[in-house]
């Protein structure tokens, strides 16, 4: 493999990673807050139909960005009322956002613009332009430096670096902050918390609208900036990669990105090379679309690592009377 | 004391949340600008109006009791098997297996082996998620998430690079032989009216099989007894000497077996060969169904009747209303599963306290 396909490789990485990466820090917020998340596919995907939509009816991408994450919102709200509110089963309101999403996602789209479960084609003024960084152009003859900086940093949405800046403000916001020690206590021992006077259902709902934001943010960039417009179930398993990430990751954030980056690495190589030739044996393509998968599976054994989820997970609160 | 009936319990709450879903999916048809109950009615008649109508609401119906059986059966020992989808398609791989490579002679026989095979693989299936479950601690529902990604990726593997019929670009298995055609609906009682292509067959009678099997087990064994007492109380359970890792580990088998016999209704019965994606969705209609059948048999045989007729009833929707489409099933399947699943509290509340006052008044 030469430098510049190596750089290609990388830079395409990049952009298959981003969308992970916000996903993942999304569910990282709800299940560092007890709250786990299987729905995080389903605010993707309604979050890619509706910036795809808005984007194009107005011609606005900040518009279109302002809708998939209003509409993801929503969508985490309804999990919210579901798990905290009602106390009801978190995995079972997340298959069930899951469903809602696949579904209103074409519906509403046929009955808009009856072009088959999809939205028309973006305009340039209706997708998230790529930014070249000062000086790439003047850099870019350098050996080696040169190309990494031209063609591998610069030139992406800006959503890809919003993206990685929210990883260092993840873990300062988690790790630094008087809010993040309570998002992680109540995760680990809500009733701790509460004794402590602070509200557990209202610590969790705002978790959860944050992982909305995180999520949505990751549904605008599917249709509005990787691809131009929305196509049914363009969100393709990527809540559950990050999902998968997320475990990989320990639910820690700068894991998360190495997690991420890893995944998109993975996509990547699966889509340039269609036959990869691993030590004289030939990998089917089939094996590298499923290895986030079975890498998971194999973490969460306990076989290398033990990914140990936050404590309070998946169980609603009950004050004690 | 109870806090209410117990046929407010099985019966009232299911209507209600069932109402709820259907009320909000006709805000969604009515926002489209569609009649609601314009739309109710198409697919009621689509579904149960005529013989065409029943072979394929049946034959729907005979999937979704598998795959509900299977969830219900893991939700005794409260684990949530969100697996279906992987161990069915698995299941599809057993049943493809045991018809090609064997020369069946009758057809009862390839069944006889098509049961073993599907329910075999759709159990080894589950086996690893459940094997991590129970000895290594791992969340049974993330594992079985990843099994039906990694199921789908390797049947189309297999479909490609071994199955596939040489010189054909299908990534499909080649048709399976005559001896093994089951009878459908047509074959047995032609004169119900059912078409001589009528998907309904002789599967359905082995799903209503399971269903009794699967009630005899829970309520009628020692093994059913254990299963639901380390549902109620895990710790209890222990203490009553029941072993976890062996009620979790055959609780997941037999879910996993029972999501894999849903193959030879739509591979074995339908298909005659295995094609890509066996399943199409089946394995998570089974949540649906196993939340609204409240885990039991004969609920989920109701509800899979109900599903059955959602599905056959909106295929006839998107035929005569084009503006609806297809899709708007799975709408109404998710608003099943949220006002059934999770949102059950929601109704449950208000209704045990309109007992309580009824109670108190009287």
């Amino acid at each position: 493999m030469d430098f510049a396909t190596l750089i290609q490789l990388l830079d395409s990485s990049i952009r298959l990673a981003t969308p992970l990466l916000l996903a993942c820090l999304a569910g990282l917020y709800s299940e560092r807050a007890g709250i786990f998340d299987i729905g995080l596919e389903g605010k993707i995907l309604i979050s890619a139909f509706f910036s795809a939509s808005v984007a194009f009816t107005t011609g606005n991408v900040w518009l279109g960005l302002l809708a998939g994450v209003a509409s993801s919102m929503v969508f985490a709200l309804l999990h919210g009322v579901a798990s905290i509110t009602f106390r009801g089963n978190q995995l079972i309101s997340g298959v069930a956002i899951n469903f809602l999403a696949a579904g209103m996602t074409v519906v509403v789209s046929d009955s808009w613009f009856s072009l088959g479960g999809r939205t028309p084609q973006l305009e340039t003024s209706g997708r998230f332009q790529n930014i070249t960084l000062p000086f790439a152009e003047q850099l870019q003859g350098v050996p080696i430096l040169g190309p990494i900086y031209h063609d591998l940093i610069s030139g992406h949405s800006i959503l890809v670096y919003a993206a990685f800046l929210i990883v260092p403000l993840t873990w300062w916001l988690l790790y630094r902050t008087r809010f993040g020690l309570r998002l992680r206590a109540v995760g680990e021992n809500p009733a701790a918390v509460d004794t402590a006077g602070i509200s557990v259902v209202r610590m969790r709902f705002t978790a959860v609208l944050i992982c909305g934001v995180l999520c949505g943010i990751a549904g605008a960039y599917l249709s509005t900036s990787l691809s131009a417009g929305f196509v049914r179930e363009m969100s393709a398993g990527r809540g559950f990669i990050a999902l998968a990430a997320l475990i990989f990751a320990k639910w820690r954030p700068w894991y998360a990105l190495m997690a991420c980056l890893l995944f998109g690495l993975l996509d990547a190589t699966g889509s340039l090379f269609q036959n990869i030739r691993l030590l004289g044996v030939s990998v089917p393509v089939q094996f590298m679309q499923a290895l986030p998968y079975i890498l998971t599976v194999v973490i969460l054994a306990g076989f290398v690592g033990k990914a140990i989820p936050p404590r309070a997970g998946g169980e609603p609160y009950v004050k004690e009377r | 004391m109870d806090k209410m009936p117990k046929w407010a319990d099985i019966a009232l709450i299911p209507f209600i949340n069932l109402l709820l879903a259907l009320v909000v999916s006709g805000l969604v048809v009515l926002y489209i600008g569609e009649s609601p109950l314009e739309a109710m009615a198409i697919m009621v008649r689509g579904a149960v109006g005529t013989a065409y109508g029943w072979g394929y609401t049946l034959y729907y119906a005979t999937n979704f009791i598998f795959t509900g059986l299977a969830v219900a059966v893991a939700f005794h020992a409260r684990m949530f098997n969100i697996g279906g989808e992987g161990q069915a398609a698995l299941g599809g791989l057993g049943v493809a297996v045991v018809c090609l490579s064997i020369p069946w002679p009758h057809w009862s026989l390839a069944l006889l082996g098509a049961i073993a095979g599907s329910a075999a693989f759709g159990a080894a299936w589950a086996a690893i998620p459940a094997y991590l479950q129970a000895k290594r601690g791992s969340h049974i529902v993330i594992t079985t998430i990843m099994f039906n990604f990694i199921a789908s990726a390797l049947l189309v593997y297999l479909l490609v690079n071994v199955f596939r019929v040489p010189g054909s670009m299908a990534p499909e298995t080649a048709r399976f032989a005559e001896g093994t055609h089951l009878p459908n609906a047509y074959d047995i009682a032609p004169w119900l009216g059912f078409s001589r292509s009528t998907p309904l067959n002789v599967s359905f009678l082995v799903a209503i099989v399971a269903c009794v099997g699967v009630w005899a087990l829970i309520w009628r064994t020692r093994l059913g007894y254990e299963i639901r007492a380390y549902g109620h109380s895990q710790t209890g359970a222990v203490y009553a000497g029941i072993n976890p890792v062996r009620i979790i580990m055959i609780s997941m088998l037999i879910s996993g077996g029972l999501s894999g016999l849903m193959a030879i209704n739509s591979v074995m019965g339908e298909a005659e060969r295995l094609v890509i994606d066996p399943v199409q969705g089946a394995g998570f209609v089974g949540i649906a169904v196993a939340l609204m059948g409240r885990s039991h048999p004969v609920g989920v045989f109701l509800a899979a009747l109900l599903f059955g007729m959602l599905y056959q009833g909106g295929a006839e929707l998107e035929f005569e209303m084009p503006s609806v489409s297809r899709e708007m099933l799975l709408v109404i399947q998710a608003l099943v599963i949220l006002f059934t699943g999770a949102l059950d509290n929601m109704v449950r509340t208000p209704v045990e306290r309109l007992f309580l006052a009824m109670r108190k008044g009287s």
